[in-house]
């Protein structure tokens, strides 16, 4: 059984990604440095997530530095970036060089499920700030949707509330863990 | 753009899915959990849960509906229904909800709004709006909240509302179709997605509505059977509408 870890840090949507890591059989604990997967969730704002971090922000940049399976969902993705351009410029944990943008959409925020290729399959989509990083390996209608680094995977859409795309999408992301 | 939704809306009093005329003589229709899970099984984009009753005691029902809905069903879903501050709204994100919406309360305090967008972040509020008239409506339609519908939504959009829900009052349970008039001044208006609420009758309105908003509120067409959603949707992939594959 693989363990996962998600850093708490005051994000909104801890309790769904801990539901969706337990329906694939993970189990869920509180050890972000020895867990096979630790998991960077994120709904809210770069400024109070960075705040909100505190301690974890130094054990994520070790587990990343020592090629330990990190994923980052969203604002997660976002914090791991270099900086974010929200909140008047917030630095973020630099595991990943790149910096987050404020969205050029046709509508912002932009929610809602859309394609992301490679792959075709569509994913559940709530922002209004964006990943720009040349790590970039996938994307959805030319925005950043999957980005890797090293044993950073970050993700802009949500795979815990993406229905059956998204649970194969974890899935994925544990079985490589 | 991402997708046209399709949404499903339950009304919910006392942690039970209720159906009642104006929110009068509520009929139990049934759980929830299960009726949700239904709708997400018959390829619904997203779930909306009003809890029409809004009393005290439904506030902590509705947390333990929402914590509920969040262990079996894995699409987003938004919570409606007195929120009243940041700790309302923050009680069912932390249970698994996705968003939140508000209506009269943020009309009687509109800073609320900033609060809910600084606290949350805007993608998780939504504000709905009940217009008649090009006039916006509160206390569930039934008092002239003294608003014009087109400028309350930009203000909306000012504060930091991250979508509007537009239920138009003069549709609303017709069944002739939605406010295409209303729903494309809004989408003029402002840059947020908006969701198209009241007047649905048959596909042909449904797929009218998302010409000009990003989502269609789905009330009183399904009468609550998930059966409907799933024809629904082959008669607007019919229709032409770019629907998801939710399989």
């Amino acid at each position: 059984m693989k363990t996962v870890a998600i850093a708490r840090y005051g994000a909104g949507n801890v309790r769904s990604v801990e539901l969706a890591m337990r329906r694939l059989g993970a189990e869920v604990t509180d050890d972000l440095e020895r867990a096979d997967l630790a998991v960077l969730p994120g709904v809210g704002s770069a400024r109070s997530a960075m705040d909100g971090l505190g301690p974890a922000a130094d054990v994520l940049r070790a587990r990343h530095e020592a090629g330990r399976p990190i994923l980052g969902i969203c604002l997660g993705l976002q914090l791991a970036l270099e900086e974010s351009e929200e909140d008047g410029g917030v630095a973020g944990l630099g595991i990943v060089p790149g910096r987050a943008v404020r969205l050029e959409s046709e509508r912002v925020p932009r929610i809602g499920w859309a394609t992301v290729d490679p792959g075709g399959e569509a994913y559940w989509f709530a922002h209004s700030y964006e990943a720009v990083t040349d790590s970039t390996v996938a994307t959805s209608e030319g925005h950043a949707a999957v980005v890797e680094h090293g044993s950073f995977v970050g993700v802009q859409f949500h795979p815990e509330k993406s229905g059956a795309a998204g649970a194969r999408f974890l899935e994925q992301c544990l079985s490589r863990a | 753009m991402p997708l046209p939704r399709l949404i499903p809306c339950l009304d919910v009093a006392a942690g039970r899915v209720v159906k009642g005329v104006r929110f009068q003589h509520l009929r139990d229709v049934g759980d929830p959990v299960e009726l949700g899970a239904a709708y997400s099984d018959g390829g619904a984009d997203e779930l909306v849960f009003l809890d029409i009753s809004a009393t005290v005691a439904s506030k902590a029902a509705a947390a333990d509906v929402a914590a509920r809905v969040a262990e079996r069903v894995t699409i987003p879903f938004t919570f409606g229904g007195g929120i009243r501050s940041v700790a309302d709204a923050t009680a069912l994100l932390e249970a698994g909800a996705d968003k939140i919406s508000v209506n009269s309360a943020a009309l009687a305090r509109p800073e609320l709004i900033e609060e809910l967008a600084r606290s949350l972040g805007s993608q998780a509020v939504v504000v709905a709006i009940d217009t008649e008239g090009g006039r916006v409506r509160s206390h569930a339609a039934t008092r002239d909240a003294a608003r014009n519908t087109v400028e309350w939504a930009k203000e909306c959009e000012q504060r930091g509302a991250g979508e509007l829900l537009v239920t138009s009052i003069d549709r609303d349970g017709t069944r002739d179709g939605y406010d295409l008039e209303q729903l494309a001044a809004l989408r003029d208006a402002v840059s947020l997605p908006v969701i198209a609420s009241g007047g649905a009758g048959n596909a042909q309105h449904v797929a009218d509505a998302l010409e000009v908003s990003q989502a269609a509120l789905l009330a009183s067409i399904l009468h609550e059977d998930p059966a409907r959603l799933v024809a629904l949707r082959d008669e607007l992939r019919g229709l032409g509408v770019p629907l998801r594959d939710a399989a």
